[in-house]
């Protein structure tokens, strides 16, 4: 085991998509337990600061794969394909505008105060998403297509985003 | 001399071998001390037999401090000199204290924190924060019989870096070693877990004095997983206290009352609230100094009414940090009860409605803080005892972030990050030839940077001129287990660098520290130079047992030379430690520390390999993120 192994192979599980997230979490707890500062709050300056070091690199692997998109994005990297950079942002008009009504549905709703409309949105925002997350498990896991899952993961990014801002209204009109 | 015997973790210790740890519950309303002895958490009660001490400080004319229920007494008689509630304005500027008009201070605006004109001086909360910490390891030493290894200090999970810096700077100046600051939702979980064994997600509803946190927990085989945090760090007992004295003023129409007046209802506002839990209505008799006589009742309908928009204030960070965790109310197996303002029934009736169950009161409110961080403090000294195999893995509570060109924010780590953490982005120069960089670290959920708290500002200086957008400026953030910040800055073309911890614009400096710490030696009977000499001491025996053990267990991971090297460090710094040079001491720890280095990577890569086998090994790759600019300094 290496720090600067991938954080598939950091938690010994097999470099896919549809993950066994019960195993991913059993290794981040037991490798946690090993490195977490607590375990050495009475041990000399090197030590808490390795330490230190290693508890923050697994807490990132595991956020990482944990969470169905970075995992995805994460994969890519993996491949040679950084979906986070923006040069490459060009979406089908189809899609634009399916976005647009969404954010407009949500501005409607935050203007209007109607907060049951935006807990209706998340709801919707969430079940369209989880089908398109098991479209890309198909083209990362069976069909190995890599550029078809860097534009899928992108939109995928705008829906993140969306159901964010859909929260964030909801969290405002609660305050 | 003979060699120290060390217990392998998870093996018990004999008794003389326990080290002395304590937990502290530093609480807006009253603070409590507590240790674990013989494997049960337990709160040290003072002389008289009382468990809390209220966390309210008298200062004297020659400079003498009072802590607890001598000093509450005198809030009334000497309301200036008196401070309470000191907790509100850790970290805080003047600005940010509410009700500042109604508090009988006498503030002074000062550069990141507020401070206090005292007959005793001038007192930054950071100080009177020190003077009740030092009261409580005062009382833990007498009844244990020794010094402190340290102790765990409890905050509000909703606490920013700069209330968290503040506490541990308090900690400091009180002569206390900081095992780890815990989150108070998080320290209630593991005295209740514990207790309990329980296992699945629960809620902390922490209602203190001053401060108000929700914490969503998982608990499963022996790990406590924070999954999400919420509050509000100035809402409290104290609020309800302010709603009973308004009604008081309003029933009857008193006008602009003596600060000594004021003091008076403030407290006949907190046992009307105290009586009202178990009692439908609370008299309110007082005579005022202005010779006006009071006789008013208070009824729960009444209290209800008027507390109710602060009860509901509570409610809006819950539904926030259920929905952080991704969770509703139907996955909440409990709901722990915490701090002495969840006793008011209204407040009861509130969560058990929201959560629609009956909320968990098996634990004393006050005291379950205290004895959560007891246990922890305990773990942390290494009076590990078999079965006490727990992981506890917290988050921060608020996004930490950059200002970027046009006063908008960057989040570099989201808030309910699982500490510690780190994250690093990068970004470039604005202008064409911009050789500084100004560097605003800030914290908050907001887009602008005026509506998020400041936590620091510092400069990368030394770029090499090159046209806008050229340079690679990498900031990096690192949160440590505390919940502290660390920020460093890198040119990466030009390799230029500069960090900082943040601290200055909201904490104090350590100059201001040293200064602090040699005022008050003056006025306590602690023998300042006995005392360094003493933790000097203690802390080269820390270090001799942590690396005997290490010997013991991965001896095997050295050759026979380096081993000769190491247990020569160990026996010059045993030597030394028994002398009376402090300096002495340090520079033969710096020495052991410095031979050991080495060998603790490779413990560390041991006790990795141990989690796991072998597996294939791929290059991390690493990360480019398209680049937004920072501004230049001013």
């Amino acid at each position: 085991m290496d720090f600067n192994d991938d954080h598939y192979a950091l938690f010994g599980l097999p470099r896919i998509f549809r993950l066994d997230t019960s195993a991913l979490d059993r290794r981040y707890r037991e490798i946690a337990a090993q490195v977490h500062p607590d375990r050495f709050a009475q041990a000399g300056d090197a030590e808490r600061r390795l330490s230190l070091q290693w508890a923050t690199r697994v807490n990132e692997a595991y956020q990482t794969l944990k969470k169905p998109l970075s995992r995805a994005q994460y994969l890519l990297l993996l491949a040679g394909h950084d979906v986070g950079a923006e040069n490459n942002t060009a979406m089908t008009p189809e899609f634009l505008m399916e976005q647009m009504e969404w954010r407009e549905a949500v501005a409607e709703a935050r203007l209007a105060r109607e907060q049951g409309e935006l807990e209706q949105l998340h709801h919707r925002v969430k079940q369209c998403m989880s089908s398109r997350y098991e479209q890309l498990a198909g083209l990362l896991d069976d069909q190995h297509d890599d550029l078809l899952a860097t534009d899928r993961v992108r939109r995928l990014m705008f829906l993140e985003k969306l159901l964010f801002d859909i929260d964030d209204a909801i969290a405002a009109l609660e305050a | 001399m003979a060699l120290l015997q060390i217990a392998e973790p998870g093996e018990s210790l004999a008794p003389h071998q326990h080290k002395l740890a304590v937990g502290i519950d530093l609480g807006t309303t009253n603070s409590l001390v507590a240790t674990v002895r013989s494997g049960l958490s337990v709160v040290i009660s003072d002389e008289l037999g009382r468990p809390l001490l209220p966390s309210v400080a008298h200062y004297h004319a020659d400079g003498r401090v009072d802590v607890g229920y001598e000093a509450q007494s005198k809030q009334a008689l000497d309301p200036r000199n008196v401070i309470a509630s000191v907790k509100r304005f850790m970290g805080r500027g003047i600005r940010d204290i509410a009700h500042r008009e109604s508090l009988p201070y006498d503030f002074e605006d000062a550069p990141g924190m507020v401070r206090l004109r005292t007959i005793a001086g001038v007192k930054s909360p950071v100080e009177v924060s020190a003077d009740i910490l030092r009261t409580l390891r005062l009382r833990a030493e007498a009844a244990l019989g020794g010094q402190l290894v340290g102790a765990v200090i409890t905050v509000p999970a909703y606490f920013d870096d700069a209330q968290r810096q503040a506490t541990k700077d308090a900690a400091k100046l009180a002569g206390l070693s900081v095992l780890r600051l815990l989150n108070e939702p998080t320290a209630a979980a593991i005295a209740y877990g514990l207790e309990n064994a329980s296992e699945g997600v629960y809620a902390v509803y922490d209602l203190g004095g001053g401060t108000f946190d929700i914490s969503i927990l998982n608990l499963s085989k022996g790990v406590f997983e924070v999954l999400s945090t919420g509050g509000d760090s100035a809402l409290g007992g104290d609020d309800f206290d302010q709603r009973i004295f308004c009604w008081i003023l309003e029933a009857a129409k008193l006008k602009p009352l003596s600060i000594e007046d004021a003091r008076l209802l403030l407290t006949r506002a907190r046992e009307a609230k105290e009586y009202l839990t178990s009692h439908g209505v609370a008299p309110i008799a007082a005579r005022l100094n202005s010779g006006e006589v009071l006789d008013l009742k208070l009824t729960t309908e009444i209290f209800t009414e008027i507390s109710q928009t602060l009860v509901a204030k509570t409610i809006s960070p819950v539904k926030k940090a259920l929905r952080d965790a991704g969770l509703s109310v139907a996955d909440v197996k409990g709901v722990v009860m915490v701090g002495g303002a969840t006793r008011m029934p209204q407040v009861q009736h509130a969560v058990g409605e929201f959560f629609r169950q009956e909320p968990l009161n098996n634990l004393d409110p006050d005291k379950v803080v205290a004895l959560g961080a007891a246990t922890q403090a305990n773990l942390l000294a290494g009076n590990r005892a078999a079965g006490d195999d727990w992981l506890l893995l917290d988050v921060i509570p608020l996004s930490l972030g950059l200002e970027t060109m046009g006063g908008l924010v960057e989040k570099i780590i989201p808030r309910n990050s699982t500490i510690p953490v780190a994250r690093a982005q990068e970004f470039t120069t604005f202008r064409d030839g911009q050789t500084a960089l100004a560097v605003h670290v800030v914290q908050g959920e907001r887009e602008l940077v005026s509506d998020c708290r400041s936590l620091a500002r510092f400069e990368l200086r030394g770029i090499p001129p090159m046209v806008a957008g050229a340079a690679r400026i990498r900031v990096t953030f690192q949160v440590d287990a505390d919940g502290l910040l660390a920020v460093a800055a890198r040119e990466l073309t030009s390799g230029v660098e500069a960090s900082i911890v943040v601290k200055p614009s909201y904490g104090l400096s350590d100059e201001e520290i040293a200064n602090m710490l040699t005022e008050s030696m003056v006025h306590t009977r602690d023998d300042a130079q006995r005392r360094a000499l003493k933790e000097a001491q203690v802390e080269s025996q820390r270090l001799i047992e942590a690396v005997q053990s290490a010997l013991k267990s991965d001896g095997d991971l050295l050759s026979a030379e380096q081993m000769a090297g190491i247990e020569a460090g160990i026996a010059k710094l045993q030597t030394t430690a028994l002398g009376d040079n402090r300096r002495h001491i340090t520079l033969a720890m710096d020495d052991l520390e410095a031979q050991t280095k080495d060998f603790a990577a490779r413990r560390m890569n041991k006790s990795i390999h141990r989690a796991f086998t072998g597996m294939s090994i791929d290059e991390l790759e690493s990360r480019t993120d398209s680049s937004k600019s920072l501004g230049e300094p001013a």
